[in-house]
């Protein structure tokens, strides 16, 4: 098994979403991280998704999500090429006498305290998916009180968009009666 | 100023400026608004009497005519009803469009009296879905649904219609162009594949046509006769593709798989190319997939890219229309055999001869009772290949499809992906609808028979007369061969008793149609030429045949091609060393 992120433009629909989260069901393979949101085209939405397959049952996913008459392109970002981010929002145990520790390694990795209490600090931190197990790992022993992950996202490098071809309008001519 | 109308105006002018002549189905409250403007309308509307009876009709219909077949029902449980015939279409390719009543936009999600959401319900078994609240889409995603039901590989489209916007005003503008950026299918196949398939097949000893139901969805079969006869390639044609190819053509081997002749299995076994032509390498047709065609190189043709590759390595994909591919492979072989290129088939060719002697398709029969396979293979002689014939799930099914004989496309209809019981009486109505000048047979079981019989009325009623050949063995005959075979002969439920509950015949006159009853050989021929003279109301014959007939060959489910049974505890002896 590997892991493979798909960059899917689909249209805005309603139910769009349920589309593809049962379709990836039904189909038997599992969704790792999904994440949509708006693109730079009105009335196209990006969605992000991370699964976990071998080669053969990943073309197989692709060609399925392409056959939706909502789904426009998918593109597989190669992990060379091309940039990923998560968002985590993490509550840590922090008394008076280990804050400055959390504190320590929260400007180590470059997150931000985003809320203060008198026994816990709320931090968030962004990065690929190894920096944030790095960052987890290091303050599982300070205690996690609670954590809120946002799906991963990504993007090719370089200075081309995947949606610069696919979103061109080809009108289909209406088939004649009878 | 263009003129205000209802939704439900909208709707029906819609499905007419769509091309729709026919529409089966059943109003109710939701979808009732589109019933008053249906009444003026040049659409003929067939009340049937169950929504899963409307569903196989148009499947029925649109598998007769190449044309898209419209089912229509209320919302709630008239929706939940279309679900079996809708997946059917989705799993056998029928190009159809189910339109169903909604509750009004502000009761969507609040479990209001005949609410369903079925819209969700149908996702994994429609090509496409709409859900439609505003009034003034409704024509756009007609046409949409219309134009997507009938390109790339067909299926089956469910507008669902709010109530809300059947009744609220509107303008009526039927599109001028719609846009789907996220639906191009592909029909034209690539001119590299094209060469290498070429290749591969002039380099092949011991290729095989392996022919799907998308020649007939793609109606290719004049292009498949003139690429058979140009390179003398051997022929199987899948339980979805009987008619493609005429049955009494030489080259034609007869149909692969669980119940398929010895020679289309060992035409696969012991292929070294097979040529995949709208097939999708089916369970029913591979048997265990490690095990299939172990020596056979690949050329899959299909217009469903997904298809291509998902249960075998393909080594030449082909992505296109089948009558697109095989045109082109015609034009590039010919020009080949213009240079003095064809193919050595010789040895194969004959070799598939022997196995075909030696293994034709046959029954025993057994003392004076009936064979169910003489009554159907005596309907095909005398109905002839011009009828087309429809039939339910299990071994009457299997029967027609080895018994009967096929030369046209489009005469053999049936549910192959889904195996649907019950499909034979509403598809043959369907059927019977779009080809009125046609006498249509269903091929039914007594088990199929009584789940979907209440079609009979609408036929009667409708003057629809189709004839229907129930292969009455009271019993549900396939699932009893497995307990025969495979559960020790233990019969487990599987005993209808029917020969006496109902009476058939008395059903059949009940619902306004003749019955005829037929209990031995002798009388076939008299009952079918009777029921074949009958063409102003429905006919219902009931064949009272031997229950303990099997269908063979069989190929048990899971287990390799190779232990192919030619009948019970008898293997085929075909062999490398005979190639």
């Amino acid at each position: 098994m590997s892991r493979h992120t798909l960059s899917v433009l689909v249209e805005d629909k309603p139910g769009v979403l349920a589309r593809i989260a049962g379709l990836f069901s039904r189909r038997g393979f599992n969704i790792e991280s999904l994440a949509v949101g708006p693109t730079e085209s009105a009335d196209v939405s990006r969605m992000t998704i991370v699964v976990n397959v071998e080669e053969s049952p990943l073309e197989q996913v692709t060609k399925q999500l392409n056959k939706l008459v909502e789904v426009i392109k998918i593109v597989e970002l190669d992990p060379e090429s091309s940039v990923t981010r998560q968002i985590v929002l993490v509550k840590v145990s922090a008394t008076a006498d280990n804050r400055g520790q959390v504190l320590d390694t929260v400007q180590l990795f470059r997150a931000k305290v985003i809320d203060v209490a008198a026994d816990a600090i709320t931090v968030q931190v962004t990065g690929n998916a190894g920096k944030i197990a790095d960052f987890l790992r290091i303050m599982e022993p300070f205690g996690i009180r609670e954590l809120v992950q946002s799906g991963m996202v990504a993007i090719g490098r370089g200075p081309r968009s995947i949606s610069e071809r696919s979103l061109r309008p080809v009108p289909i001519p209406i088939p004649s009666a009878g | 100023m263009t003129e205000e109308i209802t939704g439900a105006q909208s709707l029906i002018t819609s499905l007419e400026a769509a091309g729709v002549e026919h529409i089966f189905g059943i109003p109710g409250g939701a979808i009732l608004p589109a019933y008053d403007p249906l009444m003026d309308s040049s659409i003929r509307h067939i009340l049937v009497r169950h929504e899963q009876g409307a569903g196989h009709a148009a499947q029925g219909y649109a598998s007769a005519t190449g044309r898209v077949g419209v089912c229509m029902a209320t919302s709630g449980p008239g929706a939940t009803n279309l679900v079996t015939p809708i997946a059917d279409a989705h799993m056998d390719s029928v190009p159809m469009v189910a339109v169903t009543g909604q509750v009004g936009a502000a009761s969507i999600g609040t479990d209001a009296f005949q609410e369903a959401d079925i819209r969700g319900i149908t996702m994994p078994i429609t090509k496409h879905n709409f859900l439609v609240t505003d009034p003034d889409e409704i024509p756009r995603r007609i046409a949409e649904a219309f134009h997507i039901a009938s390109t790339g590989r067909p299926g089956p489209v469910l507008v669902d219609v709010a109530k809300s916007a059947l009744q609220a005003t509107t303008t009526f503008q039927w599109p001028a162009e719609l846009h789907l950026p996220g639906y191009r299918p592909v029909t034209r196949p690539h001119a590299k594949q094209i060469r290498e398939a070429t290749r591969l097949i002039l380099e092949s000893r011991r290729p095989v046509l392996y022919v799907g139901g998308g020649t007939i969805r793609a109606a290719a079969s004049k292009e498949l006769l003139a690429l058979a006869e140009l390179t003398g390639m051997p022929v199987i044609t899948t339980l979805m593709a009987r008619g493609a190819f005429p049955d009494s053509h030489p080259q034609h081997l007869g149909m692969p798989g669980m119940h398929g002749s010895v020679a289309a299995v060992a035409a696969l076994q012991k292929s070294d190319l097979i040529i995949s032509l709208g097939a999708r390498f089916d369970d029913r047709v591979t048997g265990n997939l490690d095990s299939f065609a172990p020596g056979a190189q690949v050329i899959h043709a299909d217009i469903d890219p997904a298809e291509i590759g998902k249960n075998r390595h393909a080594d030449v994909p082909i992505v296109g229309d089948a009558r697109e591919v095989i045109s082109d492979l015609v034009v590039a072989l010919r020009a080949e055999a213009d240079n003095g290129n064809t193919g050595d088939y010789e040895a194969w060719v004959q070799f598939l001869a022997g196995v075909r002697g030696k293994y034709p398709l046959g029954y025993d029969t057994t003392d004076d009772s009936l064979a169910p396979q003489y009554v159907i293979e005596r309907l095909g002689a005398i109905a002839g290949p011009d009828a087309i014939y429809t039939a339910g799930v299990g071994q009457h099914q299997m029967w027609a499809a080895q018994f009967v004989g096929y030369e046209k496309p489009r005469t053999w209809i049936n549910s192959g992906g889904l195996g649907t019981m019950g499909f034979a009486v509403p598809g043959a109505m369907g059927a019977k609808v779009g080809m009125p000048g046609s006498t249509v047979w269903a091929i039914d079981g007594d088990g199929c028979f009584q789940m979907t019989n209440q079609e009979l009325a609408t036929c009667a009623i409708n003057d629809i007369p189709i004839k229907v050949a129930i292969i009455n063995n009271e019993s549900l005959g396939m699932v009893r061969q497995w307990q025969t075979l495979f559960y020790n002969s233990r019969y487990s439920n599987t005993d209808l008793q029917s020969k006496r509950i109902p009476d058939f015949v008395k059903l059949a006159e009940a619902y306004g149609c003749v019955g005829l009853a037929c209990d031995s050989p002798e009388d076939v021929d008299a009952t079918i030429t009777k029921a074949m003279e009958i063409n102003d109301v429905p006919v219902v014959v009931d064949f009272r045949v031997h229950r303990d007939a099997m269908v063979w060959p069989m190929v048990a489910a899971g287990t390799s091609n190779d232990d192919i049974k030619y009948a019970r505890d008898l293997a085929p002896d075909f062999d490398e060393d005979d190639l």
